[in-house]
């Protein structure tokens, strides 16, 4: 299956794509898989049970890259994917993924992918998504919703360093992240979102903090505009004597809505678990500022808003 | 050159903090001074835009600005440096500097501004202008910006509070340099001697007006002398009169 205009300019929002990635790599378009590679550390094998694909890297594969871009261009389309990774021992890689949504017409698209990664001993993997949307804007125009579920599994010393970035185009979406750390493992999450319109997004991390000396890091910068509304939900677990931070950080605009739940548990007594969640409006002295350097309102708040989600 | 003619500002709670205040700036370097809650920084909340009048016009160049926002007056050519410099999640020094400069700047530029406060580019560029910067280095990004501006009006509220005893004579010729090398003026409130020092003229503000104005041969030596201002508080008074 070719690749069109439309699913080439989607790659490229999603995945940095100006033409195919070298590496390994599985587009997938409009439910079929369009194009793949594999290397001679890295193989691709489709799964006979459900759609979708088993990611299995050698150990100690170090400097490669997986790209597993999704793009839907049909409107109306559903789809369910099972991505599951397996990374060897001591690997050192980067693993891109990314949904984009063009819609045209009615009916809603709709992408849910559920991705595991069982991250093998003192292995290191950088893990990069984004999602994007685009189309028409006519009121009768079908939903674009995306549904991505992550479950890390960190085998001693592992880490993992999760990207995930929605800044525009989704219209609802439901992320559910899941994570257990063994001993000495750590997991960094860094995730940026913006709505507008009617949109809602929710994101709901847990993680299990089972061996001792692991860490999980989990950073959310969200802006909400309109009339749209987000919910943060952040359950952190600390079994064992480890290192729980999460933080929300939200600016609410307009008439958003901005719901930030975290919730603590602890059956360690050297357990040390933090969270942090502040929503706000952009700070009056913030936008003088700027102004007060020749920017006019919108362009002062254009440059915080930027500024606070890059 | 600038001119306000009887400016009266409220509070919204209804408080008068600054009454029938007329002033013209001709000169290239004008110190503010007066006590604490004297109405100062208010004062050059006007002259930016931050702040809107109750009574009175004000003018620049000529033109009536009174009805002009702040964006409109930064485009005419007056900077404001801020008494408390204000922090950005995400938004770097760089940023800033660019977005002050109108321009993206390279790394020479911004070099050469930050090295003017006494900060090196390399080191600062890329720091967010977050909570990890501390008080007196917000303070030099904050005087840095108005360099890059390099407007006709600029006015520092304070610019020395919270620079190092080191740093001090640096950033006088901080001052002294902008007075050589640009034909703007120069607006500074603060409470510092030596930097009243190197004004032509010493605005006095008190209680919401103006109570001195003129050239600082004439103003500096009577300030000096009366260092003693009296409180009007009875409380205050008397404890003062225990020590
Ligand atoms: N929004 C406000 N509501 C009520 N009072 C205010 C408001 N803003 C300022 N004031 C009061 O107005 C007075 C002048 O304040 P201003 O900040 O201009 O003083 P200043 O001369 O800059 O003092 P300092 O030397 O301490 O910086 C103070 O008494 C202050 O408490
Ligand atoms: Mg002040």
């Amino acid at each position: 299956m070719a690749i069109d205009a439309i699913q080439m300019s989607l790659l490229k929002e999603v995945a940095e794509l100006d033409a195919l990635p070298v590496g390994a790599y599985n587009i997938r378009a409009n439910g079929e898989s369009a194009a793949r590679n594999t290397t001679a550390n890295i193989d691709i094998v489709t799964k006979t049970d459900k759609p979708g694909i088993d990611i299995i890297i050698k150990p100690g594969t170090k400097k490669e890259s997986v790209h597993i871009p999704v793009v839907l261009s049909e409107a109306g389309l559903k789809e369910m994917v099972y991505n599951d990774f397996f990374i060897g021992e001591d690997c050192d890689i980067v693993i891109i993924a990314g949904c984009g949504i063009h819609s045209c017409g009615g009916g809603d698209s709709e992408h849910s992918g559920i991705h595991s990664f069982h991250v093998g001993k003192n292995a290191k993997v950088r893990y990069i998504e984004k999602h994007y949307g685009e189309g028409d804007e006519t009121a009768d125009r079908g939903k674009r919703v995306m549904n991505p579920t992550t479950e890390v599994f960190l085998e001693e010393g592992a880490s993992l360093e999760m990207e995930a970035t929605q800044i525009s185009g989704i219209d609802d979406t439901i992320r559910k992240t899941t994570a257990v750390l063994a001993a000495h493992s750590s997991l960094v999450i860094h995730e940026k979102v913006m709505t507008t319109g009617t949109q809602s997004a929710v994101s709901d991390f847990t993680a299990d903090l089972n061996g001792e000396g692991c860490s999980c890091n989990i950073i959310s910068r969200t802006v909400a505009k309109d009339q749209s509304r987000q919910e943060f939900i952040s359950v952190l677990n600390g079994n064992a004597a480890c290192a729980g931070h999460s933080e929300c950080d939200s600016i609410i605009m307009d008439d958003a809505k901005v719901l930030a739940s975290p919730q603590l548990s602890a059956s360690c007594t050297e357990a040390s678990l933090i969270h942090e969640a502040a929503i706000g409006k952009i700070a009056g002295e913030q936008l003088i500022k700027l102004m007060t350097l020749g920017l006019t309102e919108q362009e002062a708040e254009e440059q915080i808003v930027n500024g606070f989600l890059k | 050159m600038l001119e306000l003619k009887n400016i009266s500002y409220d509070a919204e709670d209804g408080k008068e903090i600054l009454q029938d205040i007329s002033l013209k700036i001709d000169d290239r370097f004008v110190a503010i001074t007066g006590p604490n809650g004297g109405g100062k920084s208010t004062l050059a909340k006007i002259i930016a835009g931050i702040n809107r009048p109750s009574a009175g016009r004000i003018f620049l160049d000529g033109e009536d600005i009174t009805d002009l926002s702040v964006t409109e007056r930064a485009n005419r050519g007056i900077s404001y440096a801020f008494q408390q410099p204000v922090r950005f999640k995400g938004l770097r020094v760089k940023d800033l500097l660019a977005l002050a400069s109108g321009r993206d700047s390279g790394l020479n530029d911004s070099c050469e501004i930050l090295s003017e406060v006494g900060l090196c580019a390399r080191d600062y560029m890329d720091r967010e202008l977050n909570d990890s910067l501390s008080g007196g280095e917000m303070k030099r990004i904050e005087i840095a910006m108005i360099l890059a501006r390099g407007t006709s009006l600029s006015v520092f509220d304070e610019p020395e509070a919270g620079i190092d005893l080191w740093s001090f004579q640096n950033l006088i010729r901080v001052f002294e340099k902008m007075y050589q090398q640009t034909r703007g003026s120069i607006l500074i409130i603060s409470h510092q001697e030596r930097i009243l020092n190197i004004a032509d003229k010493i605005v006095y503000v008190k209680d919401g007006h103006i109570e001195r104005y003129g050239r600082r041969e004439d103003i500096l030596p009577e300030l000096l002398a009366n260092t003693a201002t009296a409180t009007t508080c009875q409380v205050l008074n008397e404890k003062v009169e225990v020590k």
